[in-house]
């Protein structure tokens, strides 16, 4: 009997079903759990049940949200800051967990740290209660943002009450023109689909463009999921998947890596396998991106101009796009490549590896920056590289601070942030009302795009500028 | 958690799309703990005037009538206590942030999604009523909004259990206890790799 064709997603959510109940909830097994300083409240609710963590030795605790992007020999001076990443290696060490705190060697953003010691692997369920979960899924994992009450359940059962999703394929083929990114690749999706395009699929990312991408690329792609409103993103694993899981600290070694490999091989979708909905792209028609508005869907060629409300037929369409062309002090028709900037961030869970710091550092070299900015690795790993590459002189020789790894300016709960009513070019991947900082103006870009506008104090196109 | 039955209140209409939950609940105070009543942080860097909730031709309400992609953005539950400390047992919108549904659920906070003009047309009537009150039926799925006209609204049977008895979702699962071993020793032979260094 041949069996039914299956997708990725498919495979990955089948062989984690414990159980399922006549009304479709499908309890499922959960192989990764991912905590940061904001898992306070679940610890919360699971100690005041008094229930133990059911799996510590899949359970992981990172400090990035609220830690110091500047020098760490001190303690944190907000007693509240301190606070949260105190609580979390209290929580960590109550319940037996590893904890990857402020002054490990591994330290870093959740979503860059994971990948890189080799705890994110193929075929895995991974959750965390922090919505970019969804980058895991660059390793074929099926991985997804869960909120307080659900990593509070994760933490006590290692369970997770979910409805089977939809799948949506999105199709990219071609090649990615000059200085043309990942970063590009999916905010051109998401301009495409819409902020809720995805809302309760799980993407897989597929075609000769995803394939061409790096380990680097693809997490970036698919960390933006969410703001496509998907439940989560997949890339089915190959071998530039399994040679970047080879020899990292937690990864199976010898002949268990053989026979997980070997495993992982399976788990691309098999050639007929349904999905809900299917969307393609051409690479070659995407072009280096930003956002204009107060949602990621509001990307558009950087050679593009600020739409007009006014050419909106539907007037509630129209209103809101006054409210966010008037919070981000924009006028209707304006080049967005002659917007001025007031600063740059380069960094956060999208677009703080290596890869992006090079493409950073590349257009930088011999340049000075016209605004003031900071430069922030995901991880200690990655901070480290890049300073054997001297990517860190760049940076500080035009200008830009180096900072310490961490989420930093991205959500600015560490102190890191966008003062009001400046414009902000950053890397990050959310454009949201003061997610920088209360009124901050965020537009959103590649690393290359982000030091093309730091060299010349405005929004630019970095085909123009080039690399150095 | 409370459970949720029935409910008559007044609604409020916020005429905007992809309200996030930075908006509902500013990250600076993630780190504050639940007594800190969340509900006065509820959209608290959009209270400029002319801003809805604040017309008190609108006070007392309790269902948020609101546009497409409600909720978006980080998964901070914070979010839903911000809602829910601030008066809020329903919010009605064309559609959800998954991850901000789950965790309304989890709290006693229904969401209800209706077609896109169905919420449009509800948002009119609570512009042109302002204080008007809705009525919302979960165990017969229905919001009547002010023109006295029940719409029907589509709920996971699971979530709409949930709701109804208050119901903890561990207790149910730990109802599995014996699925879930079984699962995991299964799993120790089919994919040994999977606890890290073991
Ligand atoms: S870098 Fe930004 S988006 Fe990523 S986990 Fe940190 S705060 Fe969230």
């Amino acid at each position: 009997m041949t069996q039914h064709p299956r997708s990725l997603f498919d495979k990955v959510w089948d062989a984690h079903l414990v159980a399922t109940r006549p009304d479709g909830q499908a309890l499922l097994a959960i192989d990764r759990h991912f905590l940061h300083e904001g898992s306070f409240h679940a610890f919360g609710m699971i100690d005041h049940a008094k229930r133990p963590v059911r799996r510590p030795e899949l359970t992981f605790a990172v400090a990035d949200h609220y830690v110091p992007s500047h020098s760490r020999a001190k303690p944190i001076a907000d007693p509240e800051i301190a606070n949260m990443v105190t609580m979390l290696e209290a929580n960590a060490g109550r319940h037996g967990l590893r904890h990857f705190g402020l002054h490990d060697p591994a330290q870093g953003i959740v979503h860059v740290l994971a990948p890189e010691q080799g705890l994110t692997l193929p075929g895995l369920t991974i959750v965390c209660g922090d919505s970019h979960t969804s980058t895991h899924g660059a390793f074929g994992a099926l991985a997804f943002g869960i909120g307080a009450t659900e990593v509070s359940h994760v933490l006590a059962t290692q369970t997770l009450w979910q409805r089977r999703p939809k799948t949506m394929r999105i199709t990219i083929d071609g090649e990615l023109g000059a200085h043309v990114t990942a970063k590009d690749l999916i905010l051109a999706v998401i301009g495409f689909i819409g902020a809720d395009g995805a809302a309760g699929h799980v993407i897989e990312y597929a075609g000769s463009a995803i394939r061409a991408l790096s380990m680097e690329g693809r997490l970036t792609v698919c960390n933006m999921s969410i703001e496509a409103g998907a439940r989560a993103g997949m890339i089915a694993p190959d071998d530039t998947t399994f040679s970047w899981i080879e020899g990292r600290t937690y990864a199976p070694k010898g002949a268990l890596f053989d026979r997980a490999v070997a495993h992982w091989r399976t788990l691309p979708s098999d050639p007929d396998a349904a999905f809900d909905r299917e969307v393609s792209l051409d690479a070659a028609a995407i072009a280096p991106s930003v956002t204009w508005g107060t949602s990621p869907e509001t990307a558009v060629p950087v050679t593009a101009a600020v739409p007009d409300p006014g050419a909106e037929s539907d007037p509630v369409r129209a209103g809101q796009m006054r409210k966010m062309l008037d919070y981000m002090g924009l006028a209707p028709g304006t080049r967005l490549e002659e917007v001025a900037i007031d600063r740059v961030f380069i960094g956060s869970c999208t677009n703080a590896r290596l890869e992006d710091l090079r493409a950073a550092a590349a257009v930088l070299r011999g340049r000075r920056a016209m605004v003031p900015g900071l430069v922030v690795p995901g991880s200690v790993p990655v901070r480290r590289q890049a300073e054997a590459e001297g990517l860190d002189r760049v940076f500080t020789a035009a200008g830009l601070e180096w900072g310490e790894p961490g989420c930093s300016m991205c959500v600015g709960i560490n102190g890191d942030l966008v003062p009001a009513g400046e414009r902000c070019a950053s890397t990050t991947n959310r454009n949201f009302p003061g997610r920088q900082g209360p009124n901050a103006r965020t537009h959103l870009m590649s690393p290359a795009m982000a030091a093309a506008a730091a060299v010349t104090g405005h929004l630019t196109d970095v085909r123009k500028l080039g690399a150095r | 958690m409370d459970p949720f039955v029935t409910l008559t209140a007044p609604a409020v209409p916020l005429d905007i799309a992809n309200i996030d939950t930075d908006q509902l609940l500013p990250a600076r105070f993630l780190k504050k703990p639940r007594s800190a009543g969340y509900g006065n942080f509820l959209f608290h860097d959009e209270r400029k005037p002319g801003f809805p909730l604040d017309d008190p031709a609108y006070a007392g309400a309790r269902v948020l009538v609101s546009d497409r992609n409600f909720g978006c953005g980080s998964s901070r539950e914070g979010a839903v206590y911000a809602l829910v400390d601030g008066g809020f047992r329903c919010v009605v919108a064309p559609s959800f942030g998954d991850i901000f549904a789950a965790n309304a659920a989890k709290n006693g906070l229904l969401t209800i999604a209706l077609p896109e003009a169905t919420v449009a047309d509800l948002r009119r009537q609570l512009q042109e009523t302002p204080g008007a009150a809705v009525t919302v039926d979960l165990p017969a799925q229905t919001l009547t909004g002010p023109d006295g006209q029940p719409l029907p609204f589509a709920i996971d049977p699971f979530k709409k259990e949930c709701l109804i008895e208050g119901l903890d979702d561990v207790a149910l699962t730990l109802r599995h206890q014996d699925a879930i071993d079984a699962f995991d020793r299964a799993d120790a032979e089919a994919r040994p790799w999977l606890v890290p260094g073991a």
